[in-house]
């Protein structure tokens, strides 16, 4: 378990003074992948840091597994650090060394025998599956693969927790979710607690148990990922899931005049949000023949979080004002959120 | 072949031993002073990188210090630093002229230029190896041997041969005390006689030994950088 209790971290830059973490009270569990977000500039680097001490908090406590890190002397954080593995978003291979010698590198000095060593180190590429390069250079490799490398560089000590800096920040799309599954293998493989900080929430969607969204050093929100994708409190996590998500583009096209947002009269747009979790009901279907009236999806953005499905529908109604005001009550009362956006009904 | 050296030679042919003596002597000069000078050079450099503002052993009093005094000594001219360092040539060496008393002062007209190669060669070690060796509980002696100094092994390999070549042309002011050198035969021979064919023969002496230094340098560079 890493507790992050209290911590304050402040850069002294000229004669300004610039609090890169405030307060910052964080619970991770041992086997979890706790994501934090934030955009540039929101401290949560400095936060990782502050995990295995590459950064020193100003004031603070950071425990793992009980231990207050802030407190160890240099050699033994040099040990309790064996047992926290990292990877970047640059990647910070050896340049100068081959796929396999940078993943032995942690094991220098461990005592373990050359035939020992070379064991490991084929297991670990074979972890992360890339033992078919094992004696290329890192200059030779992908971004996908550089990063592969650098995880099993990462595990070779057999760390119980994996920080990830930014680590799919400088990878395609299809790069990043195949690393992203690799991480989810490991976590469930090896039970090994990954903090990943982003600022994609795309990246949270697909891995993470549990999050926390940071702003200008506070931790402002936090919560399991079901629970922040559906019911987001803060503005800026808000603005985070509606860059996943397409729902929000609706704003935009009647804002533009867009043809499918010109609707006629005794019509309106209204945008559905999935809000609790097991929704098995057939809603469309069902106020469509309960209260008379035409249900047309324009679009929908749909997802499985944490395996629930989680999103929206934006979806044009037509029929008469009552009916429709009923069947938005009928969707209400069975937390279905509703936002009417575009309104031409006629009231009679 | 005598026949051809005898004809374009004919001045380097009369003293062969002297001109045999004047290249060992260089290659004393420049071995002795070399080595020293890798030595010292390599550790200030270290000590430059790591000291300095964000560095490993951040220590602005240490870096002040030694960056003023590197610059101190690449400010004064070599001629002038030969005469000037002769008392503590004196001390360290027994005496103040001949190879061993060229071997301070080219110790000091080199060092300060070999320090900052390497602090260059050094700092051009991407920050974030370093963080990355700090994650993984390397201790500050093995981030400097196997980050800094492995990692850059090309530039380092670079900077020895420019600074081995700049040595040689030091070694040829060294025949002020009386420490000989092929650069000191070129001058007595070669200029103050007008033997022109001396100071030739010097010349194509200096291009192979320059080239071969040039050579090995780039070849240890390219095999190692990858």
């Amino acid at each position: 378990m890493i507790e992050i209790k209290n911590v304050n971290k402040t850069f002294q830059s000229g004669d300004r003074v610039v609090t890169a973490a405030q307060n910052v009270n964080l619970t991770i569990e041992d086997g979890e992948v706790f994501g934090i977000i934030g955009y540039s500039g929101a401290g949560k680097s400095t936060l990782v840091r502050c995990i295995n001490m590459l950064e020193r908090p100003t004031s603070g406590q950071v425990l793992v597994d009980g231990i207050d890190l802030t407190e160890l002397r240099p050699a033994e954080l040099r040990t309790a650090r064996k047992k926290i593995g990292m990877i970047f978003q640059q990647f910070n291979l050896f340049d100068s060394r081959t796929v396999a010698a940078n993943v032995a590198y942690p094991l220098k000095h461990t005592g373990m025998s050359k035939q020992e060593k070379d064991q490991r180190v084929k297991e670990l590429l074979e972890l992360v599956e890339i033992a078919d390069k094992a004696n290329a250079y890192p200059s030779q490799l992908s971004g996908g693969q550089k990063q592969r490398v650098a995880i099993a560089r990462a595990l070779a000590s057999n760390p119980k927790i994996l920080l990830c800096d930014e680590a799919t920040s400088a990878l395609d799309p299809q790069t990043t979710d195949s690393i992203l599954k690799l991480l989810k293998s490991l976590n469930k493989k090896l039970q090994l607690t990954i903090i990943l900080i982003t600022h994609e929430m795309q990246v949270v969607k697909e891995i993470c148990d549990r999050v926390a969204v940071m702003e200008n050093g506070k931790v402002v929100e936090s919560g399991d990922v079901f629970s922040i994708f559906a019911s987001p409190k803060k503005a800026i996590t808000k603005d985070f899931i509606n860059n996943t998500s397409n729902l929000s583009k609706i704003y935009e096209l009647i804002k533009e005049g867009a043809e499918i947002t010109k609707i006629k009269a005794g019509q309106c747009i209204v945008k559905f949000n999935y809000l609790v979790k097991s929704y098995s009901e057939a809603l469309v279907s069902g106020i469509s023949r309960q209260f008379h009236i035409d249900v047309n999806i324009i679009f929908g953005n749909i997802e499985l979080i944490d395996q629930q499905p989680l999103g929206g529908l934006v979806s044009i109604l037509s029929g008469k004002a009552e009916d429709i005001e009923a069947a938005l009550d009928y969707l209400k009362a069975k937390n279905v959120g509703v936002e009417v956006i575009l309104d031409e009904r006629i009231s009679q | 072949m005598n026949v051809f050296l005898n004809n374009y030679f004919p001045n380097v042919m009369t003293k062969v031993p002297e001109f045999y003596e004047s290249i060992g002597q260089t290659f004393q000069m420049v071995i002795w002073s070399g080595v020293i000078s890798l030595i010292l050079g390599t550790v200030i450099g270290i000590v430059l990188v790591i000291t300095r503002k964000g560095g490993l052993v951040e220590n602005q009093i240490v870096f002040q210090i030694l960056d003023k005094i590197v610059n101190l000594f690449r400010s004064i001219p070599f001629i002038i630093l030969l005469t000037g360092v002769m008392p503590l040539t004196r001390i360290i060496m027994g005496t103040a002229i001949g190879v061993e008393g060229a071997i301070v002062p080219l110790v000091f007209g080199t060092v300060p230029f070999f320090s900052r190669q390497i602090e260059s060669a050094l700092s051009q070690v991407p920050a974030g190896l370093v963080e990355a060796a700090e994650s993984m509980g390397n201790t500050k002696l093995q981030i400097i041997t196997n980050v800094y100094l492995k990692e850059s092994i090309p530039q380092i390999s670079r900077a020895v041969s420019i600074t081995a070549i700049s040595l040689i042309g030091l070694t040829a002011m060294a025949g002020v005390v009386g420490a000989g050198g092929l650069g000191d035969f070129a001058v007595r021979y070669g200029h103050d006689r007008n033997q022109t064919d001396v100071t030739l023969a010097t010349i194509i002496v200096l291009v192979i030994l320059v080239s071969i230094i040039q050579l090995v340098g780039n070849f240890v560079a390219k095999k190692s950088s990858h």
